[in-house]
């Protein structure tokens, strides 16, 4: 529905000419360089993308791409993205937030975007920490954690996002990280090709108020152990040597390796991101290491109409059949008599 | 059988009033229509409890619709003149509405001494004192109901429910209405459901034809000839002021030539406009209903960026919960309406009932310097110009622009000539013009201080707009200290210079009145009413009712100077009054005001003029 570019566009089409504020070594940069380059990849029209943020670090982000872009206020960005869309179907509409923006403040618009199947990408980039005030917990800080406001260690239980958006049936979602910026732009691009809401969580790393965060399974030395990136209809392989893999035992996903007790490639549980049971995307979205490894790429990808699809086909339905065409006929519909 | 000689009388007030599923509504839906269809001018409003059915036969559980007919009408009418009640609770809690003399209704057969103690009643009504100053009339609607219906239903429960209907025939008798348009109403309403239809027409008529032979038993029943109106020729329908609403805006997005988005979340009592929209899909019209009042808010201003008409309506407490949005939009400049229908407040309040106790909320109610437009509907008929008026300003204007209406008309019906779009403007919003080279987002109208719409998907024309403050003209984020200055300064002139725009205000009455009524919204009714029964009566008095609230029109503070003695009317504290106290000093007002959820009476603000003419 979105139109094409007619040119070839450019990662130049896309560069702001405003200063980038983050602070160097914030993982932002990366994503924003992976974003300008997919964008004339994926090929529409340079003035039908529209991006909107929230409030914080990483919803500074529409400054920063050139293009039509709106920030918004904390937690709101989806709602607001919702109305975008909403109004003008035949944008792309790109929303950045982050983990407060997200599942704190925003959790409630999110969760209903999401629910709604809304036909918006969502960029909500997790760095486990409140940034721009300075370093408080969020959601996904984990439990025990010193911040500014856990001086003695976070209570909260830790959420993991990919659970929220299996929770209510989301269409769409992904993990990535901010520094791999290949697979980052490939995930951009099956967005972007997604007909509904399509959530990726990217693991980015704040350098000053939570720096390694995510370097359990971001780090560059063992990060090949711990990600896990799957891919439809390929058996899910990891590991520097790439002789890991998961089974499914009973209920529940085994590590096992290729080569020891007898197993073999084709016993290695076949990755279906088209399922629209969300059980085996859950577990896939609940592993962490040291048991598991995380699992990355697109872990779920279903086919569903979309609120905006569906919301035109009713449109279209009453324009058609309803004989109220215009605002006279309404006036004068029903109950009216007249005095002479 | 003696016929009774009609009465004469320019005006009426007939109160249904029945536990909650009664059908009262509809009973007094249908009066209204028919002695609107006879020639009558007539307004209605609804008095609901917020429960949706609360135990039988409990003063709690008591709903009720007045109904005002006559030659020419202005409100819903204070007492009323004929009150039908379905119940002992019904009596209980609404025989303070009944003026002296009233004729009341009963439903005999509801007096029981279990409803009688549901009630409240320690004794019997009947029996005591209490009830002398008023023409009781007892009547067996119950069971005459069941016996006219014998031959149709054969459960009691079918049958019961035609009981309304009974009442509805009794009233038709005394005001001398036809059966004709219930009977096509009850037609088409329950179409396919012939026992339904002839049941209920055959209980008007039992209700009709009992009170034709009631005199036979002594029973003083009236017999009134209400005064048709003199209306301008015409098409006529009735309409609520939340329809009216839902409608106005509408029609300013058809005269803009842009979709209407309406971003909201229910509340009571701004659902209606919600419901009606949810309806006008063949409109183009699309209604969005957001997880709560904030993402009703913030999708409607998702849907200005992207260059529909967006709206978004609520009611108290939800417009608490969207200022922060509301900012943003003063900050993104972007066209939205807000609607905001009274209600008792603060908090939950009284979520039925009508108050003007969200202005200071409208005018003042965010962070920083964030001024709006306000403006408010004086009747429930011309919601729709005004609704039509709030879309015009803020398109025009980009910026957010608040209506302020309330319970009492939202849910209030009034006859509505029908006007013809072809009279209405066409609205021009200010869109940029695509590849314009010298686009800025904060680029203004030297003379409006207005800035241009560039939307999503124009071309060459792609920028950042949001809640950081921005640079003058190129609208880049911006921290500097003279130029956010400049900014706040720019916003709050935006809506001043409006004032050089819009009419002047008008006042009613003589140069040189002893006293200036001033009120604002939807007091107009009972205001009107009074001030011109005391002109009448021969008293010097003139009569100012504000629609634009911010700003004020700029011909306000020559107005209120002119006058020795001010009163400003309004249902709140006194918001207005000292709002105009702030704007205009030295001033002298006098302030009446009502905070009961309740509209004003005629006769309580006629006792408060006399009294500061006597002062």
């Amino acid at each position: 529905m979105v139109e094409r570019s007619k040119t070839e566009l450019t990662k130049a089409d896309f560069a702001s000419d405003q200063m980038v504020k983050w602070c160097p070594g914030c993982g932002d940069h990366g994503i924003l360089a992976a974003v300008e380059g997919i964008f004339p990849k994926i090929g529409y029209k340079k003035e039908n993308y529209c991006v909107v943020s929230g409030i914080g670090c990483s919803s500074r982000f529409p400054y920063y791409v050139n293009t039509y872009g709106f920030h918004g206020i904390h937690g709101r960005p989806s709602a607001i993205a919702t109305g975008v869309k909403m109004a003008n179907p035949a944008l792309s509409v790109w929303i950045v937030a982050g983990d407060g923006d997200s599942t704190a403040i925003g959790g409630n618009h999110f969760m209903h975007a999401i629910r709604r199947n809304m036909d918006v990408n969502f960029m909500m980039f997790n760095n486990r920490i409140y940034g721009l005030t300075k370093g408080q917990y969020s959601p996904t800080t984990k439990q025990g954690q010193i911040t500014k406001t856990s001086p003695f260690g976070v209570l909260d239980y830790q959420l993991n996002p990919g659970e929220l958006v299996m929770g209510v049936r989301g269409t769409f979602f992904a993990r990535a990280v901010d520094v791999q910026t290949k697979q980052l732009q490939d995930v951009c691009d099956r967005m972007a090709a997604h007909n509904g809401c399509a959530v990726v969580e990217i693991l980015q790393n704040c350098v000053i108020f939570n720096d390694g965060a995510h370097k359990d399974v971001t780090d560059k030395d063992t990060r090949d152990d711990n990600q896990l990136w799957v891919k439809h209809g390929k058996p899910m392989i990891f590991g520097k040597n790439k002789d890991k893999g998961l089974i499914l035992k009973g209920r529940r996903f085994e590590v096992v390796t290729i080569g020891e007790n007898g197993i073999t490639e084709n016993d290695i549980f076949v990755h279906d991101e088209t399922t629209e049971d969300t059980g085996i995307h859950i577990m896939l979205a609940q592993m962490r290491p040291p048991e598991y490894p995380m699992v990355f790429g697109v872990i779920r990808a279903v086919t569903k109409p979309t609120y905006n699809e569906m919301f035109i086909t009713q449109q279209y339905e009453q324009m058609q059949n309803s004989k109220i065409k215009c605002v006279d006929d309404l006036l004068n519909s029903g109950e009216t008599w007249e005095i002479k | 059988m003696s016929i009774k000689q009609a009465e004469k009388r320019d005006d009426a007030v007939v109160r249904f009033v029945g536990d909650s599923g009664d059908g009262m509504q509809l009973t007094g839906t249908l009066f209204s229509d028919t002695s609107a269809l006879d020639g009558n001018d007539i307004a209605t409003f609804p008095d609901y409890p917020a429960e949706i059915r609360a135990p039988h036969n409990t003063v709690a559980g008591v709903s009720g619709f007045q109904v005002h007919i006559g030659k020419k009408i202005y409100s819903s009418g204070d007492k009323a003149d004929v009150i039908v009640c379905m119940n002992p609770a019904s009596l209980k809690s609404n025989l303070k509405w009944a003026r002296m003399g009233a004729t009341i209704i009963v439903d005999l057969d509801t007096f029981t001494d279990d409803t009688l103690s549901k009630a409240g009643y320690k004794e019997n009504p009947f029996e005591d004192e209490s009830l002398t100053n008023y023409n009781i009339v007892k009547a067996p609607i119950t069971s005459l109901t069941l016996k006219a219906v014998e031959d149709i239903f054969t459960d009691r429960k079918s049958a019961a429910k035609c009981r309304n209907m009974f009442a509805l025939g009794m009233i038709f008798y005394i005001f001398s209405k036809s059966t004709e348009h219930a009977d096509e109403y009850l037609e088409t309403k329950f179409k396919g459901k012939t026992a339904v239809i002839e049941a209920n027409k055959k209980v008007i008529r039992a209700g009709y034809n009992y009170c034709e032979n009631v005199d036979v038993q002594q029973t003083p029943l009236p017999r009134v000839d209400i005064s048709t109106a003199k209306m301008e020729k015409g098409k006529y329908r009735n309409i609520t002021g939340n329809i009216a609403t839902a409608w106005g805006l509408l029609a300013a997005a058809e005269k803009a030539g842009i979709p209407l988005f309406l971003g909201s979340y229910p509340i009571t009592p701004a659902t209606d406009i919600m419901v009606e929209l949810a309806k006008r899909k063949s409109l183009n019209c699309k209604v969005f209903q957001a997880e709560d009042e904030i993402a009703g808010i913030c999708s409607a201003i998702g849907a200005s960026f992207a260059g529909n008409f967006a709206c978004t309506s609520t009611s108290g407490p939800g417009l608490s919960l969207k200022s922060e949005a509301l900012g943003l939009a003063v900050m993104t400049e972007l066209p939205l309406v807000v609607i905001d229908v009274q209600r008792g407040g603060p908090s939950t309040g009284l979520p039925t009932k009508t108050e003007q106790a969200d202005l200071n909320q409208a005018l003042f109610g965010r962070n920083g310097e964030a001024p709006c437009i306000v403006i408010a509907p004086s009747s429930s008929a011309n919601c729709f110009n005004w609704a039509f008026e709030a879309g015009r300003l803020a398109l025009e204007n980009m910026t957010p622009v608040i209506f302020l209406s309330d319970a009492y008309l939202g849910n209030g019906s009034q006859l509505f000539k029908i006007p013809a779009m072809k009279d209405f403007p066409t609205i021009k919003p200010p869109f940029a013009k695509p590849n314009d080279p010298n686009y800025a987002p904060y680029k203004r109208d030297e003379k409006t201080l207005v800035r241009q719409w560039a939307v999503p998907g124009m071309d060459g024309l792609r920028h950042r707009i949001g809640g950081l403050e921005k640079s003058d003209g190129k609208g880049e984020v911006s921290t500097d200290n003279e130029n956010h200055a400049k900014m706040v300064y720019y916003r709050q002139e935006k809506v001043n210079r409006l004032a050089e725009r819009l009419p002047l205000q008008e006042v009613q009455g003589d140069e040189d009145a002893d006293l200036l009524v001033v009120g604002w919204g939807g007091t107009a009714g009972a205001l009107t009413s009074a001030v011109e029964e005391m002109r009448n009566e021969g008293k010097k008095i003139a009569y100012a009712h504000f629609n634009y609230i911010s700003p004020l029109p700029r011909n306000t503070e020559e107005i209120l100077r002119k006058y020795k003695k001010i009163v400003v009317c309004e249902l709140n504290m006194g918001q207005f009054v000292n709002y105009l106290r702030m704007k205009f000093q030295g001033i002298m007002f006098h302030q009446y005001n009502k905070i009961k959820g309740l509209p004003f009476e005629v006769g309580e603000l006629k006792a408060e003029f006399n009294k500061i003419l006597g002062e």
